[in-house]
C-alpha cells in the first residue's frame, strides 16, 4: 500500500468516525422514545398537583347574562373556579396575542366562538375537573353570528368585538369596519394594473385555501409550579418557543423574568399549534400562583381542534396577466383572510399577512400587487403557520393554482408554461416584484431531473389516451398531473423586518467543550419530533473534529439554554444551525492558538484536519481537538484565559429560499369521487444537507399532511358557527392504508450567505405538496371543462363535480 | 365514589390496586402505574397513541376501563425491550428505519406492530399497512413504519432484510 492510499484510508476514517455532516446518522433521541421514555408535559407528576379543565361555550356568539360557579364549587375534590372575574383585578382576562391584538384569557361579557374559555375549575385529579365543568352555571343570551367572511363587513353586520369597537386605528393601520382587522399592501399597484389592462390574456380565479388545523398527536398541555416562599414560577409547556413564552408570562404577570423558568420538555408534534399563548397555560399559571401549588392543564382534542389555533381560511382573487405566447407580466392578488375571534396569527409582528407576498413564487414576474384584508368572525382565533413559514403554503397554493389556470387558458403546456416563466440560475441574488431577495436556486435543473425521473412526456401521451378512452366510455377513470414548483421563504430572519414582539428573530448557540473533550451545547430553538439533538450534534462534529456521540444537545430549558425565537417556519437550521456553526469557529479559533503554543509553531503554520490542527508540511506533528481541549483546562497558552466554550446569537443577513419540483399521478373514479395517487414524486432543494435520512423523513411527513390538507382535512362551522367535526372521527388524518407511497429526490444549490450553506426543509414537502394534490384533481377534471375545483377533495365533493358535470348519466 | 379492587399482570408483574369504575385503564397505567409509554392522542379510539397489548389482543387503553383489565395480562412499551436491556428487535427496527420523529405514536405503534408480527410473522406492505390502520402517525407518512415492522419482522424470522429500493 503506497503511502498517499494509507493517508486517504486513515482521513475517511477518521471522518466517518465523528458521524458529521452529510451521513445517515441513526436518532439520539430514539433511544427512550422507542421504549416510552421520553418526558412529555402530561408525564410529570409533582406533589399535591392539581387539575384544570375548562368550561365552554356553546354558542358562537353570545352575551354573558350569569355565571353561577356555587354547586360546582360544593363538589367534593373542586378546589376553586376561576372566571373572568377573578382574572380582572389582576389584569390577566385578556393577554396579548402576537399579532398586536389582545385575547380573551375567560370571557367576560360575551363569547365569540363556540368552545370559547368561560371559567377555569381546578379539582383534585382530572375526572373531578371535568364533572365540576358540568355544574357551572352560565346564562347566555345568543345573537347573530358571522361565519362567512365576506359578510363580515356588511354595513349591518353585528359587532363582534365591543371591547375594541371605537379602535379605529388598529396594529397594522386604520379598520375600515368595526369587524375589519387590517389592510395590508405591498407592490405597484398602477403599473400591475396597467400590465393587466392591455395584455393579451388574463385569468382570474377565487382560490380558497381553506380552514384547517395542524392537530400534532399530543394536544397543547401546561404545569404550572408557584413557589410562594421564592416567588419563582416553574411552567413546563408544550412550547414550540419557550424563550417567547417565559417574556410573554414575565409582562402579562409581573413576575421579573429571572424569576421565571419555562421547561419545554418532549414535544409531541407542534405543526404550528404550539408556537402560540393560549387560555390554557394563563389558567394553570393564575391556578398556581393562586393555590400555591402545581396546577395541570391538559386539552382534550374536541378542544385542541376546535380552540387552538386553526390554520388558512385564506379567500385569495388571484390573477395573472401574460403575452399570448406564455410570458408572465403580472400579478395581483387580493386576500380575504378569515382570523376569527381574535387576531391571534403568529407572525412576525411586522407582517400581519405573514410572507404572503412570495406569491410570485418561482417565476420572474415584472410586477405584482398584492393586498390583504383580515377580518373577525364567530370562530376560533389564530391563523398560524401550519408546516410552513408564515401564509407561504397560502402564497403558493395561489401561485401554483393560478398558473396552471393560464396555461389551461393560453392552450400550453403547465410545465412548459412554468419552465418558460422560471427566474433563470443567473438571475440569483433575484430581487421580486414584491420585495424578497431569493438567495439561490437553479429551477430549470430541479426541473429537469423531476420531468425525467417521473417520465412526464409519457404520462402526458397516457393521459390523453385515457382522456379519448373516457369520452368513448370505454373507462370511469380520469388520471391527473399534478404539478408544482415552489420556492419557500423560510429562516425568519432578519432583525430589520422579523421581530416577535419586539424581539428581533435571531437564534442561538452555546457549545462548552469538558477536559476530555466531550461537549454539550444548548439551542434557543425546540424541536417537535425534527431531530435536533441528532443533526446539531453533526454539525458540530463537522466543525470541531469531535465524534457526534460525544456531544449533548439540550434544548428547551430557558433557565441553561441561551435565549431564541424557537422553532417554526423551518427556522431551526437556517438560524440557529447557523449560529451553531459560528459558535463552533469561535472555538475553533482558540483551539487553533492553542495547538500553536502546544506544538510551538505560529497559529498560521497550522492547517485544520479533520479532527486536529496540524502543522503544514509536517502532518505527523499534529493536536487532535481531544488533546487541545485538556490543554485549554490545564496548560492554557499565556495570557489565554482557560476553557474552551462560545455562544453565538446569529441574526441572519436574508431569509433562505428552499424550493423543489413535485410531481403527482392520480387516478380518480368518476362515478365515486376516489382519487387514488398513483405516484408522488418529490425534488427538494434545501442547501447543504446535514442528515438525509433526517430529510427524507421530514419530506414524507411534509407529504402527508399536504395530502390531508388538499384531500379531505377541514375545520368546518356552520351557519349558527357551530364546529362541524372536531374530533378525528370526522377531521381527516390519512392512516397507512391512505397514505401514498412517497418518491424523493434532490438537487443541492447551498444558500450563499448561511455559513454551512443550509436552507431547511421541515416544511417544503408540505408547502409543495398541497398544490400539487389539487393540481392533479384539477388536471383529471380540465378536460371536461370543470372549472377551478376548490379543495378539499373529498370523495363526496369529487362525486358532486361528477354530478355538476353530468358525468354519472 | 365507590373503588374496585383489581389484580392485573403487567409486563410480567402482577399488581394488586383499587380503581373507580370509570377510571380508564390509560389513566391507571399513566398515573398510578407510573407507565407514561403509552400516551393519549384523541380521546375517542382513533389515534391508537394509548395502545397496550392486553390478553394478547391489542387494546385501546382510553377506550378501555382499568375494571376491565382485572384478570388480565398487559404488555406495555416499558415491557417490550430484551431482557438484557437491549432494544427488541422492533424497538431497533424503528430507529434504524427512521420509524419515528416526536415519539408520541411510537409506544402504541411498536405495541401494535408487537401484536400483529404474532399474528402474522411474515406480513406484505399491504398486510402491515391494514394492521397498523388504527394507529395515527403525524410525522412519518408511515412509509418508515412500514419499513421498520419488516426490519422487525426479518429479524425475528431469521431471514436477511432488503431494504426496498425507491
Amino acid at each position: 500500500m503506497n503511502e498517499q492510499v494509507k493517508i486517504d484510508i486513515d482521513r475517511a476514517e477518521r471522518t466517518e468516525k465523528l458521524q458529521g455532516m452529510g451521513c445517515k446518522r441513526k436518532r439520539v433521541e430514539d433511544i427512550r422514545f422507542t421504549q416510552g421514555k421520553g418526558s412529555y408535559v402530561d408525564d410529570l407528576k409533582l406533589p399535591g398537583m392539581l387539575f384544570g379543565d375548562f368550561v365552554r361555550s356553546p354558542h358562537a356568539h353570545a352575551r354573558i347574562v350569569s355565571i353561577d360557579t356555587t354547586r360546582a364549587k360544593a363538589l367534593p375534590g373542586v378546589i376553586a373556579v376561576l372566571t373572568a372575574a377573578d382574572l380582572k383585578p389582576l389584569g390577566l382576562h385578556y393577554m396579548p396575542t402576537l399579532a398586536g391584538d389582545v385575547q380573551a384569557v375567560l370571557a367576560e361579557e360575551k363569547v365569540l366562538f363556540q368552545n370559547q374559555e368561560v371559567a377555569f375549575v381546578i379539582a383534585e385529579d382530572r375526572y373531578i375537573a371535568s364533572d365540576a365543568t358540568e355544574l357551572v352555571d352560565v346564562v347566555y343570551e345568543a345573537l347573530p353570528c358571522i361565519v362567512d367572511p365576506f359578510k363580515a363587513m356588511l354595513p349591518d353586520a353585528p359587532i363582534l368585538r365591543e371591547d375594541i369597537k371605537d379602535k379605529m386605528i388598529g396594529a397594522h393601520g386604520p379598520r375600515k369596519h368595526p369587524n375589519h382587522i387590517f389592510e395590508w399592501q405591498i407592490g405597484d399597484k398602477q403599473a400591475t394594473d396597467e400590465v393587466f389592462a392591455h395584455a393579451d390574456v388574463t385569468i382570474k380565479e377565487m382560490l380558497v385555501d381553506h380552514r384547517t388545523h395542524p392537530s400534532p398527536l399530543e394536544t397543547c398541555q401546561s404545569v404550572a409550579s408557584f413557589d410562594k416562599v421564592k416567588g419563582e414560577l416553574t411552567l413546563w409547556g408544550t412550547f414550540q418557543a419557550p424563550h417567547v413564552i417565559r417574556t410573554v408570562v414575565s409582562l402579562i404577570s409581573g413576575l421579573p423574568e429571572h424569576k421565571i423558568h419555562v421547561i419545554a420538555p418532549d414535544i409531541g408534534g407542534g405543526f404550528g399549534n404550539k408556537v402560540g399563548a393560549y387560555a390554557g397555560y394563563v389558567c394553570s399559571v393564575v391556578g398556581s400562583i393562586v393555590l400555591g401549588v402545581p396546577v395541570k392543564w391538559v386539552e382534550d382534542r374536541m378542544e385542541n381542534l376546535s380552540t387552538t389555533s386553526f390554520a388558512r381560511d385564506y379567500h385569495m382573487t388571484t390573477e395573472l396577466a401574460a403575452t399570448k405566447e406564455g410570458k408572465i407580466l403580472g400579478m395581483r392578488v387580493h386576500v380575504l383572510a378569515d382570523h376569527g375571534a381574535f387576531d391571534a396569527c403568529a407572525d412576525p409582528s411586522k407582517w400581519p399577512a405573514g410572507f404572503m407576498n412570495i406569491c410570485t413564487g418561482s417565476y420572474d414576474i415584472p410586477v405584482a400587487h398584492l393586498a390583504v384584508d383580515g377580518v373577525y368572525t364567530n370562530k376560533a382565533s389564530g391563523g398560524v403557520a401550519y408546516r410552513c413559514s408564515f401564509r407561504v403554503t397560502e402564497a403558493v397554493f395561489a401561485i401554483e393554482r393560478a398558473i396552471e389556470v393560464l396555461a389551461q387558458k393560453l392552450g400550453m403546456d403547465a410545465a412548459e408554461l412554468r419552465i418558460k416563466n422560471f427566474i433563470k440560475a443567473e438571475q440569483f441574488p433575484y430581487h421580486s416584484a414584491l420585495g424578497w431577495e431569493y438567495d439561490s436556486g437553479d429551477y430549470h435543473t430541479a426541473m429537469k431531473k423531476a420531468m425525467d425521473a417521473i417520465g412526464y412526456t409519457a404520462l402526458r401521451a397516457e393521459q390523453a389516451e385515457k382522456r379519448e378512452a373516457f369520452k368513448r366510455g370505454e373507462t370511469r377513470e380520469l388520471m391527473g398531473i399534478g404539478i408544482s414548483f415552489f420556492t419557500e421563504i423560510v429562516g425568519a430572519g432578519p432583525a430589520k423586518n422579523c421581530d416577535i414582539l419586539g424581539i428581533a428573530m435571531f437564534d442561538s448557540a452555546e457549545i462548552r467543550i469538558h477536559p476530555t473533550g466531550s461537549v454539550i451545547a444548548r439551542m434557543g430553538t425546540k424541536s417537535q419530533g425534527q431531530g435536533h439533538e441528532t443533526t446539531y450534534a453533526q454539525i458540530i462534529a463537522t466543525e470541531l473534529g469531535i465524534p457526534a456521540d460525544d456531544i449533548m444537545i439540550e434544548e428547551g430549558n430557558t433557565d441553561t439554554a441561551p435565549y431564541g425565537l424557537g422553532t417554526y417556519g423551518s427556522r431551526s437550521t437556517p438560524v440557529a444551525g447557523a449560529a451553531t456553526a459560528v459558535a463552533a469557529r469561535k472555538i475553533k479559533a482558540k483551539a487553533q492558538m492553542i495547538a500553536a503554543h502546544m506544538l510551538e509553531v505560529h497559529e498560521g503554520d497550522l492547517e485544520w484536519d479533520i479532527d486536529r490542527f496540524r502543522v503544514k508540511g509536517l502532518p505527523e506533528k499534529f493536536k487532535t481537538m481531544k488533546e487541545i481541549a485538556w490543554s485549554a483546562y490545564n496548560a492554557p497558552p499565556p495570557n489565554l484565559e482557560p476553557g474552551l466554550e462560545a455562544v453565538n446569537y446569529y441574526e441572519p443577513p436574508n431569509m433562505t429560499y428552499p424550493f423543489g419540483a413535485y410531481f403527482c399521478v392520480m387516478d380518480i373514479d368518476v362515478d365515486t369521487g376516489v382519487a387514488k395517487t398513483r405516484r408522488f414524486y418529490a425534488l427538494d432543494d434545501c442547501g447543504t444537507r446535514i442528515n438525509p435520512m433526517i430529510i427524507e423523513g421530514q419530506v414524507h411527513g411534509g407529504l402527508t399532511e399536504a395530502f390531508a390538507c388538499a384531500m379531505g382535512q377541514e375545520i368546518r362551522y356552520d351557519e349558527m358557527g357551530n364546529v362541524m367535526g372536531a374530533s378525528f372521527m370526522d377531521f381527516f388524518l390519512p392512516t397507512a392504508v391512505e397514505t401514498p407511497k412517497w418518491e424523493t429526490d434532490f438537487t443541492v444549490t447551498p444558500s450563499p450567505h448561511h455559513p454551512i450553506g443550509a436552507k431547511g426543509v421541515g416544511e417544503s414537502p408540505h408547502v409543495g405538496g398541497v398544490p400539487c394534490f389539487s393540481n392533479a384533481v384539477n388536471d383529471a377534471y380540465a378536460f371536461l371543462d370543470a372549472g377551478h375545483i376548490q379543495m378539499p377533495h373529498d370523495a363526496w365533493r369529487l362525486w358532486k363535480v361528477g354530478e355538476r358535470l353530468g358525468l354519472h348519466g | 365514589m365507590t373503588k374496585s379492587h383489581i389484580k392485573v399482570t403487567i409486563n410480567g408483574k402482577t399488581v394488586e390496586a383499587l380503581v373507580e369504575p370509570r377510571t380508564l385503564l390509560i389513566h391507571f397505567l399513566r398515573e398510578q402505574q407510573n407507565l407514561t409509554g403509552a400516551h393519549i392522542g384523541c380521546d375517542t379510539g382513533h389515534c391508537g397513541a394509548c395502545t397496550v397489548d392486553m390478553d394478547e389482543m391489542s387494546v385501546k387503553s382510553c377506550m378501555t376501563f382499568a375494571v376491565q383489565a382485572h384478570g388480565a395480562s398487559i404488555t406495555t412499551i416499558e415491557g417490550v425491550a430484551n431482557a438484557d436491556g437491549t432494544l427488541s428487535a422492533l424497538q431497533e427496527g424503528f430507529r434504524m428505519m427512521h420509524g419515528l420523529q416526536c415519539g408520541y405514536c411510537t409506544p402504541g405503534m411498536i405495541l401494535r406492530a408487537h401484536r400483529l408480527l404474532q399474528e402474522n410473522p411474515n406480513p406484505t406492505e399491504d398486510e402491515i399497512r391494514n394492521g397498523i390502520a388504527g394507529n395515527l402517525c403525524r410525522c412519518t407518512g408511515y412509509v418508515n413504519i412500514v419499513k421498520a415492522i419488516q426490519y422487525a419482522a426479518a429479524k425475528i424470522n431469521g431471514t436477511p432484510f432488503q431494504e426496498a429500493a425507491e
